[in-house]
C-alpha cells in the first residue's frame, strides 16, 4: 500500500510539505530488478577476462612516431618474403612481435600469419589517428600516434583478410586498405 | 522604486491555459534561442540529405571532400548547436515559466545570445570555406582554423552564463516566494541538466582552450589525452540532453494527459545518479584505445555499476507508469491497455513524446548499454553500428522530444496557433518512423564491419577490394528510405516551426473556447494537474499494470540482444 495522500500531481507541481515517501510495491520490484540487471551487466565484463578469449588488454605503452617507425621497419626487413603492389609482405615466424604501420594513407606491410599461431600484433600510427578494422572478423582497433597497442592476436580461419581504416584521417581515408593473409 | 516595481509588473502576462505567470524577458529569450535552435536544424537537416544520398553508394552524390565537410557541418549543428540553442529556452522556460517567477538579469541573458551567435556563425563560416575538415570530434593532430576552436569557446561561454542564469533564476525564485514547497520534478530535471552542463562545459574549457592554444603554435598536444578530455565534453554533453529530454517526457505527460508523477523520490533520486555517474560514459569512446587499462575502462564505461543506466530504466518506468495512472484518474481504467488505446495519438505533443519514449528505450538504450561493453566494444567501433545507435538516442530521443515540446511552446510561448495542423499531426510518425529505420539500416551495415565517417565503401580506387556481404546493399536502402522519410519529417517541424512563429495566428479568448484547429487538446482543455479525493488511492493502489508488462517485454529484449552479442563476439579470432 502506498503512503500516498490521496492526492497525486503533475511534473509542473510543486510537491508541498514532505515528499520522501516510500514508493509503491510495483515501482519498488522494477527498481530491484533494474538494479539486478545492471549487476549482471557489469559483472559481465570481468568475467569475460576471465572466461573469454576475446579482451582489448593487450599491452599499450607510450612511443613516438620516429621510434615505431623503426622499430616496425626493422621488423619488415627482417621477415620479408615479397612485395605487393610496392607493399612489403612479411610473414612473421609464430609467437613473434608483428607490427603495423598505419599512416595517410596505408597500412603497413602486407602480413602472412599461420591459422591458430599466437601473435603480438603491435598497432601505431606515424601522423593521425586511425582506425584498425579487420575485415570481415570485424574486429575495430583505435590507432593513436604515439601509443604503441600491442593484441595478443590468434587467426581462427585461413584466407585473406583486409584491413579498413575507420578513423577519419582526412581526404585519402576510403583509400587506406591492408591486407592480411592467414595460412593453413 | 515605484517605477521600478511597476516595471517589474509590466513585464509579467498570465498564461490563460495554465495560470502560470509569464515574464516576458524570459519568454523573449525563450523566443530568440528557440528560432536559432531550428535555423540550425535545418543547415544540419540538408547536410543530412547529402550525407545519406552520398553514404547510399547507389547515389553517392557527393565528392569527397564535400562529404567530411557536410559531416562536420552535420555534427556540429545538429548536436551542438540546435540542442544547445533549444536546452537554453528550456532552461529559461523551467526556471521562470513554471516557477511563475521573473529572469534576473535579461541584459546577461542577451549577452550570452550573442555570444553564442558569433560562435555559431564563426564556426560554421570556417566549415563551409573548407578550413576545418576535422569532423565533429576533430580529432588532434587534424587541425582545423584557430578560428573555429575560438568559435566553439565563445559558443561554450554564452552557454555557461545562461546555465548561471538558471541556478541565479531558482535562486530568486526561492527568495521571492514564487512558489511554495519544492520546486516541480520538471524544474529539477532543467536543474540537473544545468549541473550536467557545467560539468560538461568545464571539460570544453579544458580541451578547447589548449588547443586553440595548439593550433596557433603555442603548445604541444597529445593525440591520447585530447581524445579522454574531449569525450570528457562530448559525451557529457549527451547527458544534458539525457537529462532535458526526461523533463520534456515528464512535463508532456503532465500536459498532454495528466499524467502524474508516481513517487517524488524515486524519479528525483533518479536524477541524481545522472549528476552522480553519467560522466563516467565518456569512457566507453575508449575502450579499444591504447591509452588505458581494462580496470578504468571498465570501472567508468559501466558508470561505476550502471547507476546512470539504472536512472535510465527508472525513468522509462515512472513516466508511462505516470501516463497511465493519469488516463486511468481520468476514467480509461479498463483491461490493460485501455489507457494506451484512448491516448491522444493525433496530438504531436503526446505522439512525439511516447515515440521518443519507445525509441530512446528499446533501440538507443539498448544499443547503447551494449556496445558500450568493453569487449563487446570491439565489433562495433567505429562502424556504422555506432552513428546507427546514436540516431536513436539523440535524434529519436532527444531532437524528438524537442519537437514534441515545441507543439506546445508555441501556443503556450509564442501564443500562435500550430500551422499547417494536419501535417503537424502525423510528424512525429514521420520523423520517428524515418529514423529508426534509418538506425536499423546504419546498425546492420555496421554489423558486416562497413565503416562509419567514409565516402566510399566501393573502395573503387584502394590497392585492394573489400567486398562487403550482399546484403549490405539492401540495409543501404533501409538507411537511405528511413533516411529520407526522417528528412520529410525534420523539414516538415521546420515549415511549421516557422510558419507559427512568423504568419501564424496569434490564439485568442475564442479560439481557445471553440476549439480552433491548430491547438493541441492539452491546450484546448488542459487535463488536470492535481488529482485529489477517494478515487486516488484506489487508482494508485491499482497500479499500472500495463506499464510493468511493457517493461518486461523490454528487460527481455535488452536481454536477449545483449546476450546475442557476446555470443558474436565469441566467434572472432582470440584476441587479448
Amino acid at each position: 500500500m502506498s503512503q500516498h495522500d490521496n492526492e497525486m500531481h503533475s511534473a509542473v507541481v510543486s510537491p508541498q510539505g514532505i515528499w520522501w515517501k516510500p514508493a509503491n510495491k510495483q515501482e519498488m520490484l522494477w527498481v530491484k530488478v533494474a538494479f539486478a540487471w545492471c549487476m549482471v551487466l557489469f559483472i559481465s565484463m570481468p568475467f569475460w577476462h576471465f572466461k573469454g578469449g576475446q579482451n582489448p588488454t593487450g599491452v599499450r605503452g607510450r612511443t613516438t612516431p620516429a621510434a615505431y617507425n623503426e622499430r616496425a621497419t626493422r621488423f619488415i626487413e627482417q621477415y620479408k618474403v615479397g612485395e605487393e603492389k610496392g607493399i612489403p609482405v612479411v610473414a612473421p615466424p609464430a609467437g613473434s612481435e608483428v607490427y603495423m604501420i598505419g599512416r595517410m594513407w596505408s597500412w603497413t606491410p602486407i602480413l602472412k600469419l599461420k591459422k591458430d599461431a599466437e601473435y603480438m600484433l603491435h598497432l601505431s600510427s606515424l601522423d593521425l589517428n586511425h582506425g584498425f578494422s579487420l575485415f570481415p572478423v570485424n574486429a575495430n582497433f583505435q590507432v593513436v600516434p604515439g601509443y604503441d597497442y600491442a593484441l595478443k592476436v590468434v587467426p581462427n580461419k585461413s584466407g585473406e583478410f583486409k584491413i579498413i581504416c575507420n578513423e577519419f584521417c582526412g581526404i585519402g581515408h576510403h583509400l587506406m586498405v591492408g591486407k592480411v593473409i592467414v595460412e593453413d | 522604486m515605484n517605477s521600478l516595481v511597476n516595471n517589474l509588473a509590466n513585464r509579467f502576462r498570465t498564461c490563460p491555459v495554465t495560470g502560470l505567470k509569464v515574464d516576458k524577458s524570459a519568454e523573449n529569450l525563450i523566443k530568440v534561442n528557440a528560432v536559432v535552435a531550428v535555423v540550425c536544424l535545418l543547415i544540419g537537416a540538408i547536410a543530412a540529405i547529402g550525407l545519406v544520398f552520398t553514404r547510399w553508394q547507389a547515389f553517392h552524390i557527393l565528392p569527397a571532400d564535400w562529404y567530411y565537410r557536410f559531416l562536420t557541418l552535420h555534427g556540429l549543428n545538429m548536436l551542438i548547436f540546435f540542442i544547445i540553442f533549444f536546452e537554453m529556452a528550456v532552461l529559461y522556460f523551467a526556471s521562470t515559466v513554471v516557477l511563475s517567477s521573473r529572469q534576473p538579469a535579461p541584459k546577461l541573458g542577451w549577452l550570452a545570445f550573442g555570444l553564442m551567435m558569433v560562435g555559431m556563425v564563426m564556426v560554421n563560416a570556417m566549415v563551409l570555406t573548407g578550413k576545418a575538415d576535422v569532423l565533429f570530434t576533430s580529432y588532434v593532430p587534424l587541425k582545423a582554423d584557430p578560428l573555429y576552436y575560438l568559435g566553439i569557446i565563445l559558443f561554450a561561454v554564452g552557454a555557461l552564463i545562461v546555465v548561471s542564469l538558471f541556478f541565479a533564476s531558482l535562486v530568486v525564485a526561492k527568495r521571492e516566494k514564487t512558489y511554495t514547497g519544492s520546486i516541480p520534478l520538471v524544474t529539477f530535471g532543467g536543474l540537473t541538466a544545468a549541473i550536467i552542463a557545467v560539468i560538461t562545459l568545464l571539460h570544453g574549457a579544458a580541451i578547447y582552450i589548449p588547443t586553440f592554444l595548439w593550433s596557433l603554435g603555442l603548445i604541444e598536444l597529445d593525440p591520447g589525452i585530447y581524445r579522454l578530455i574531449f569525450w570528457g565534453l562530448g559525451h557529457c554533453s549527451q547527458q544534458i540532453n539525457v537529462a532535458a529530454m526526461v523533463s520534456i517526457w515528464y512535463l508532456l505527460a503532465g500536459l498532454t494527459v495528466g499524467g502524474v508523477v508516481l513517487n517524488e523520490k524515486i524519479s528525483r533520486a533518479a536524477f541524481v545518479l545522472y549528476i552522480g555517474f553519467i560522466s563516467m560514459a565518456s569512457a566507453h569512446h575508449l575502450l579499444v584505445d591504447p591509452e588505458f587499462g581494462p580496470g578504468w575502462k571498465i570501472w567508468n564505461t559501466s558508470y561505476a555499476m550502471y547507476l546512470a543506466v539504472l536512472a535510465s530504466m527508472v525513468h522509462g518506468f515512472t513516466v508511462p507508469a505516470g501516463i497511465e495512472i493519469g488516463q486511468r484518474l481520468r476514467g480509461h481504467t479498463n483491461g490493460l491497455f485501455d489507457w494506451l488505446r484512448k491516448a491522444p495519438w493525433g496530438d504531436p505533443g503526446f505522439s512525439g513524446m511516447a515515440l521518443s519514449i519507445v525509441i530512446f528505450g528499446f533501440m538507443g538504450g539498448i544499443t547503447g548499454v551494449t556496445l558500450g561493453t568493453e569487449q563487446i566494444n570491439m565489433i562495433a567501433h567505429n562502424t556504422m553500428r555506432i552513428p546507427g545507435h546514436f540516431h536513436v538516442t539523440v535524434v529519436g530521443g532527444t531532437a524528438l522530444a524537442f519537437m514534441a515540446v515545441t507543439y506546445y511552446v508555441l501556443p503556450l510561448i509564442f501564443q500562435k496557433r500550430v500551422s499547417f495542423w494536419k501535417l503537424a499531426k502525423i510528424q512525429p510518425y514521420l520523423f520517428g518512423g524515418g529514423i529508426a529505420t534509418m538506425a536499423v539500416g546504419m546498425i546492420f551495415q555496421g554489423i558486416f564491419g562497413v565503416p562509419r565517417r567514409h565516402w566510399d565503401i566501393t573502395f573503387k580506387n584502394a590497392p585492394f577490394n573489400v567486398e562487403f556481404h550482399p546484403s549490405v546493399e539492401i540495409f543501404q536502402a533501409v538507411m537511405g528510405i528511413g533516411g529520407t522519410i526522417a528528412a520529410i519529417g525534420a523539414l516538415a517541424f521546420i515549415a511549421i516551426a516557422v510558419a507559427s512563429v512568423f504568419f501564424g495566428k496569434t490564439i485568442t479568448a475564442d479560439d481557445l473556447k471553440n476549439g480552433a484547429s491548430g491547438l493541441p487538446q492539452g491546450v484546448l482543455k488542459l487535463p488536470p494537474q492535481v488529482y485529489s479525493g477517494a478515487n486516488v488511492a484506489a487508482v494508485h493502489e491499482a497500479g499500472a499494470k500495463g506499464t510493468m508488462v511493457l517493461v518486461f517485454i523490454f528487460l527481455a529484449a535488452f536481454v536477449l540482444y545483449f546476450f546475442v552479442n557476446w555470443k558474436i563476439l565469441s566467434f572472432i579470432w582470440k584476441i587479448g
